[in-house]
């Protein structure tokens, strides 16, 4: 690997951008091949470029004959909206997953940088936040604050969004009670069932560290099943 | 935080590449392995990467520790007469302590050098 693609490489990294590198397994030859462009010293035929660009979509790596597509994708990312105690243990467990996180809580004394030092923050109404945050299927949302006039916004817009996964806190009761209000708000019965709740998988989690260990255990459950 | 998170991430797929071009500012000489294929049940999928300087330091991995011995053995001679090389793992046998993997799986591995 020529030193200029392992900087290029790691430049899209820094930026954020899906990248796949392509290798001639014979002659060590690279090329990174962008959405829109190309760079390096290989020119990938036409069909590998197709195959590299679907590849990022499906966030997989193959080898066709002597040719190997590796897909660079940015950290998967997890909205958790609350930033409640149970933010917390989740944010560690999920950072070592390789989720990249940002936390919504319009509560002026939670989402504090103290309180969650290094983790990026939004003070807007949820469903404002989530509408900026370009939500995709590489995304999980999860909803901790069980106040319906924080959570209920968040989950709209999730609803509507291509994120692969949405879970939200509250006991049986209270995720009955939410079904009846996005039901009301005329959200189908469909979309609403996409919603994981009661949160987690059960593990029998009681405290805070627990919960989000079945947390993140859904989440990946979610995901793998899903790809 | 920040900190403690960029140490429980110090294995994953992006620091492979940061260690390498740590490296290689330090004036090391640097190899990349990628696992490129795989066959039965390998313990790390396609696309899983380990880099190794020329002391022998390695970061990331390419099997559950079964091969890493053997692929930071052919990484310094990829470093040494810079061919790229493709190098297939298939299962060890235990009697004969050769390389491979115990678990039954075979795995294709790539070894290039950072030039």
């Amino acid at each position: 690997m020529h030193s200029k693609i392992l900087k290029e490489l790691l430049s899209a990294r820094e930026k954020k951008l899906s990248v796949a590198l392509v290798s001639d397994l014979s002659t060590g030859r690279q090329a990174l091949v962008y959405k829109d462009s190309i760079f390096g010293d290989l020119e990938p035929e036409e069909e590998i470029l197709n195959h590299a660009r679907d590849n990022l979509i499906h966030d997989r790596s193959t080898r066709i004959d002597q040719i190997f597509i590796q897909s660079f994708n940015p950290p998967k990312r997890l909205i958790i909206v609350g930033a409640v105690h149970i933010a917390q243990p989740l944010i560690e467990i999920a950072s070592t997953t390789g989720f990249s996180i940002t936390v919504v809580d319009p509560r002026g004394a939670f989402a504090t940088s103290s309180r969650f030092p290094g983790i990026d923050l939004s003070e807007e109404w949820p469903d404002e936040a989530l509408k900026k945050l370009q939500i995709d299927n590489r995304t999980a949302i999860v909803t901790l604050t069980h106040d319906p006039k924080l959570d209920d916004p968040a989950l709209e817009v999730a609803l509507d969004s291509d994120a692969f996964y949405i879970g939200s806190l509250g006991s049986k009761k209270t995720h009955a009670k939410r079904i009846d209000r996005l039901t009301e708000a005329g959200i189908s019965t469909n979309k609403i069932e996409k919603i994981h709740g009661p949160i987690g998988l059960p593990i029998g989690a009681k405290t805070p560290a627990e919960i989000a260990i079945s947390i993140m255990a859904q989440i990946t459950q979610t995901l793998h099943r899903s790809t | 935080m920040k900190e403690s998170v960029k140490e429980n991430n110090l294995y994953s797929h992006d620091d492979v590449l940061e260690f390498a071009d740590k490296w290689r500012q330090e004036g090391k000489q640097v190899a990349i392995a990628t696992v490129v294929n795989t066959w039965g049940s390998s313990p790390r999928p396609v696309g899983s990467q380990l880099a190794i300087d020329i002391d022998g330091n390695m970061v990331g991995s390419v099997s559950g520790g079964c091969i890493e011995g053997a692929v930071v053995h052919e990484a310094k001679q990829v470093m040494a007469n810079n061919v790229p090389k493709l190098i297939k793992f298939g299962v060890s046998d235990e009697m004969a302590w050769e390389v491979g993997l115990a678990c039954g799986g075979e795995v294709e591995v790539y070894v290039e050098r950072i030039e």
